[in-house]
């Protein structure tokens, strides 16, 4: 069982294909598989759809591939940080399917975890619930929403073992977890992979039985809004 | 009439000692600043974090730590992490007592309207849909009126929805409101507002 890669281009090695559907981790820049991103950039992979909660900025991120017209569909919960998103956006390029946040993250969750459909409150008596089946439990209405379940997941963490136990660090880790479930194969760039055994069984955020191939690489981590108060 | 910070002051008396409350972009953001002493709340961040402090000091910025708006922020020592299914879990399930958000507009029966202007630019409804349904209690706080002098506290939204019959106070430069059956009843007035005057600035049906 190897699952310790030399590169981003390496773990993608015989993965990629065009048309695919990429569910991504990542909230705005933070914690965003970089690496892998740009080495999609260079496979050239086309008509690629993302489930991805943005669409990063211009040039980082989601956003490089959209520079090089290789994402046809974005499934996403907010975009407003990407001029070349909505010029394509605009112009009918580009496909774009809102999801609330909350259910886009469940979405993921859910179909790594085999549920196909799941109820919620969220969305009901707007544009969201247009089309979807509506249900009743306890007086109260709710909209039925479809598990995720992606051709490939690729995720940024922070530590890993060889055996692909994660961590996560601070508010990183957000979309990683359920992104990385919902992937038929999951490919994972880390800041450290450590020697396995070294870090806490009871401290694993994601264990490894999600995880397929893992990289090491060194990460730009851009800071989308630097606020700051007086010392 | 109140300004963006009388108005954040406004809202933070409506804290709970022990809560855990979710703060909006813009006005509801300032709300922390104005957390009434012996009140203790916790604030999550939609995106994976409770406990929630203020803006690092120069230098201290992390890239891995942000808020809800991806600026960066700090930690403090009760805080958590969790993933955004997590994360959107204990907003679906009821778990947060309070959000405190802005809007567009807001109608007699408590439909709120804030991600979207049709024709204009979409950017998305990101965690505010899944907010308005989940969380305990919703208050907005927005101007009275637009900036043509227009109410937006009508008796239907024009703008697509974030949520139906979802806003439970909403809080003005002019005064607070509370949604109840029928329409919108005047809690309380701003300083220096009359009740005709907010009246008078009011589409929304307005209960005695």
């Amino acid at each position: 069982m190897k699952k310790v890669y030399g590169s981003a281009a390496e773990a993608l090695g015989g993965v990629l294909f065009d048309g695919m559907f990429i569910a991504s981790g990542g909230f705005g820049l933070c914690g965003i598989p970089e690496l892998l991103l740009k080495a999609i950039k260079v496979a050239g992979t086309k008509e690629l759809t993302f489930a991805s909660n943005n669409a990063g900025v211009d040039d980082f991120g989601i956003g490089i591939l959209l520079q090089t017209k290789q994402v046809k569909k974005m499934i996403s919960s907010y975009v407003g940080e990407n001029t070349e998103f909505m010029r394509q956006y605009l112009s009918g390029e580009l496909e774009l399917e809102f999801n609330p946040q909350g259910t886009l993250a469940e979405r993921m969750r859910a179909g790594g975890c085999g549920i196909p459909g799941f109820y919620t409150k969220t969305g009901v008596g707007t544009v969201i619930a247009d089309g979807k089946e509506h249900k009743d439990f306890n007086g109260e209405t709710y909209i039925m929403e479809e598990g995720i379940v992606a051709d490939l997941a690729i995720v940024k963490a922070w530590k890993a073992d060889a055996t692909g136990n994660l961590v996560f660090r601070k508010t990183a880790r957000n979309f990683n977890p359920p992104a990385a479930m919902c992937g038929k194969m999951c490919i994972v760039e880390v800041e450290e992979i450590v020697k396995t055994g070294s870090l806490d069984p009871d401290a694993i955020h994601l264990p490894g039985i999600y995880v397929h191939r893992i990289f090491q690489g060194d990460h730009e981590k851009r800071i989308e809004q630097r606020t700051v108060r007086e010392a | 009439m109140w300004d963006r910070n009388q108005m954040a002051e406004r809202a933070a008396q409506e804290l709970q000692d022990g809560w855990y409350v979710n703060l909006g972009i813009g006005i509801p953001t300032l709300v922390s600043n104005y957390i009434p002493e012996g009140i203790e709340v916790t604030l999550q961040s939609e995106n994976g974090m409770l406990g929630m402090g203020p803006f690092p000091i120069s230098g201290e910025e992390d890239a891995d730590l942000i808020n809800a708006g991806k600026q960066t922020i700090t930690e403090l020592p009760q805080t958590a992490y969790f993933d955004s299914a997590e994360s959107f879990g204990m907003i679906r399930g009821g778990k947060i007592a309070m959000a405190i958000l802005g809007a567009m507009e807001v109608a007699e029966n408590g439909d709120l309207a804030n991600w979207m202007i049709p024709g204009k630019l979409v950017k998305g409804m990101g965690g505010a849909m899944d907010l308005v349904a989940g969380v305990g209690r919703v208050v907005v706080v927005m101007d009275h009126t637009n900036k043509h002098g227009v109410s937006k506290l009508l008796k239907e939204c024009t703008l697509p929805l974030t949520g139906k019959s979802v806003v439970d106070r909403i809080i003005t430069n002019l005064g607070v409101l509370d949604v109840v059956e029928g329409g919108l009843k005047i809690v309380e007035t701003a300083d220096g507002v009359s009740e005709g005057e907010l009246l008078a600035a009011t589409e929304a049906t307005i209960v005695k």
